[in-house]
């Protein structure tokens, strides 16, 4: 890997970790409404996949979003100012930490239905197939949403179809409470692979090189027509599933061991250095320029008028 | 087979100087001639469903189109409803008109994520980011002895749902030109047939075809008693609207064509001239649409009426198999000639 893409996969994890960090406090201001479901520790998911991705490609997202919006370049703004219920966000207000897209860079959505994204990067890939171009989809999606039956259905679709997209599981251990160890009767989800006929990867999720080669190759064979992909990354959710979670479902020193043990940023940061292509002072500065771009965007969010009245029936319905 | 008659707006949508060619045509094959029009006329509409291929659709409205189209456009699918609709969902966001076919409106329930949490909420939760042309057909209705799980009348499901839009046509012109229109609108539409219409047969206009969503048609005109009601009652009512003209009441019969939009301005303006209303549907009565409509009559008409509005609908059961019993569940001419009468008298 080259310098430049080392040091701008390193600044993506960073961008989301501040992110996630700074959506935390304006929680705990009691500035967010609702709920937000932290991304922290899986950032080199996202980070590695979406590097390759062209703002012609789509991605489809989950409840914990946020990571893969930042990937695919959202404005950094425009997602605070959605998360604050301002008319400055991407979602005018009607959508919250749950329900951002943006359009404009291929992001058709975080979901809220666990699941829910999966045949829909389907159906992009489909239209990229259909209308004879080379882009691909890429799905996002949790360990819980393995098991539900759109992963079935559409990863079959995807395979008789041959369809240019790449299904991304990160298994970050958890099905909001439910350990992956429980839910799964196999220890390697990519194993089901096999059964829709299409190649199964599995990659260490902290390691953002692993990831962004494995995601490199699957995105490469769909953009050639070689068909869909499951990459699984395995990974660790440093947060609950959701801001407040009590966690009762997991011990203190499962926690604290897992998060210096599983930390993609940490494990950047040491072989960006080991390996010549950044050094600590370089990282620093990053990090301190990811700080004031959080900050600065915070204040543009805070600065945005709320949300406006809904208006019937343009907001819900393109003609009535 | 009961009267039918050629909806009056195809000149007014298309203006004072089209005179349209017209053919008689099956209900199913109507559907089929706005598939293959509108799949000329734009290469981004495409059908994905089950059995839609060489068995040309369950009830044969897809017959021939892979022959025209091929197969990258005639999508046979695997058994996966939810797999197939959301397929179409993420289709339609990123450049496709997919129509998608339900075989059974009973199988829904299988789909039903990506219909109400995606495709109907899409345009509202990113604030109107996307846009999503989808259209999901599929039948409902009793009447073949299919039973429970093939039978039902789901469409009050649908329109409770903010972001779809549904249509239930009642004559093969109407199914044409509401099957285009759909395919050309911009958001998720519920496109609902019926499965005792498919061959009930019509005049069509020939070639191009367009019957707007959200207006009302009225059938048949009278002046006693006002009938509200869509898909294959429309039919029951013309019949009962012919036998009340013998016992000297003349009925309207309303049909609203789109539940989603609805037409409330034709209904309202024909409850305040005949100042009864009647509203009659197949599925059940308990939380169906009649209800709705009823609700609307009595808020903003109140005044202009002689008697309550009311309902004719099925009874609140599963469809039975044994035929008496499955007739016995769902209004029938008798039955609606009855309530007008009763409306009237009362």
């Amino acid at each position: 890997m080259d310098k430049q893409t080392a040091l701008h996969l390193y600044r993506v994890m960073r961008t989301i970790r501040r992110f996630e960090q700074r959506s935390t406090t304006l929680f705990g201001e009691n500035k967010i409404w609702g709920t937000i479901h932290s991304y922290a520790g899986e950032e080199a998911i996202a980070a590695g996949v979406c590097e390759h991705l062209r703002d012609d490609d789509w991605i489809t997202s989950t409840h914990r979003g946020h990571g893969h919006c930042i990937a695919k370049r959202a404005e950094l703004g425009k997602m605070f100012a959605e998360l604050l219920g301002r008319e400055t966000g991407y979602c005018r207000g009607r959508g919250g930490s749950m329900h951002i897209a943006d359009t404009s860079k291929g992001n058709l959505g975080a979901n809220g239905i666990v699941g829910g994204g999966i045949p829909i990067a389907t159906g992009a890939a489909l239209t990229a197939k259909q209308l004879g171009t080379d882009q691909v989809a890429v799905s996002f999606f949790g360990d819980g949403a393995a098991n539900q039956g759109t992963f079935h259905e559409s990863l079959n679709i995807a395979a008789i179809w041959k369809l240019p997209v790449i299904y991304v599981c990160e298994n970050n251990q958890y099905a909001e409470s439910f350990p992956a160890k429980k839910a799964f009767a196999i220890e390697d989800i990519s194993v089901r692979a096999a059964g829709y006929g299409m190649p199964g990867v599995r990659v260490d999720g902290r390691d953002v090189a692993a990831v962004y080669a494995a995601a490199s190759e699957a995105i490469a064979r769909a953009r050639k027509g070689g068909g869909p992909t499951l990459l699984v990354c395995e990974s660790y959710r440093h947060e609950g599933h959701y801001y407040g979670d009590p966690r009762k479902y997991q011990t203190k020193e499962e926690i604290e061991g897992w998060k210096t043990a599983f930390d993609p940023l940490l494990d950047a940061r040491g072989w960006i250095v080991r390996d010549g292509l950044g050094t600590e002072a370089e990282l620093d500065a990053i990090d301190r320029a990811v700080d004031d771009e959080m900050e600065r965007a915070v204040a543009w969010a805070e600065a945005g008028p709320p949300a406006s009245p809904l208006k019937f029936p343009e907001d819900i319905y393109a003609s009535y | 087979m009961p009267p039918t008659r050629v909806p009056s707006s195809p000149a007014a949508v298309l203006g004072p100087a089209a005179v349209q060619e017209t053919r008689e045509m099956f209900y199913a094959e109507a559907l089929n001639d706005a598939l293959r029009l509108e799949m000329q006329r734009d290469p981004r509409v495409i059908v994905l469903g089950e059995d839609i291929a060489e068995h040309g659709g369950a009830f044969q409205v897809t017959a021939g189109l892979l022959a025209e189209f091929g197969p990258d456009r005639i999508r046979q699918t695997p058994i996966s409803e939810i797999g197939l609709v959301g397929t179409a969902v993420g289709a339609a966001l990123t450049g496709l008109r997919p129509v998608a076919e339900l075989m059974y409106i009973d199988f829904s329930g299988l789909a039903i994520d990506q219909i109400v949490n995606q495709a109907a909420q899409n345009r509202f939760m990113f604030g109107g980011q996307a846009r999503v042309p989808l259209v999901v057909r599929t039948q409902g209705g009793s009447g073949r002895g299919n039973a429970a799980q093939h039978s039902k009348s789901l469409e009050a499901w649908f329109t409770h749902v903010a972001g779809l839009k549904v249509v239930m046509p009642s004559t093969p012109a109407d199914a044409k030109g509401l099957l285009a229109a759909a395919i050309r609108d911009d958001d998720p539409v519920m496109f609902i047939e019926h499965k005792l219409l498919y061959r009930t047969k019509g005049a069509v206009p020939t070639g191009e075809h367009l019957v707007p969503l959200g207006r009302a048609d009225v059938k048949r005109e009278g002046t006693d008693v006002t009938i509200v009601t869509w898909s294959r009652d429309v039919l029951l009512s013309l019949e009962a609207a012919a036998k009340l003209a013998d016992l000297g009441i003349a009925a309207e019969v309303v049909d609203v064509r789109s539940l989603v939009p609805l037409d409330k301005e034709k209904i309202l303006s024909s409850v305040r001239k005949t100042r009864r209303c009647l509203v009659v549907h197949e599925a059940i009565k308990r939380g169906g649409y009649g209800a709705e409509i009823a609700a609307i009559v009595a808020e903003e008409a109140f005044d202009d009426l002689d008697a309550p509005p009311r309902r004719l609908a099925g009874v609140d059961t599963p469809i039975p198999y044994a035929q008496p019993l499955e007739l016995g569940v769902v209004p029938q001419v008798a039955d609606i000639v009855k309530a007008a009468r009763e409306l009237v008298a009362g």
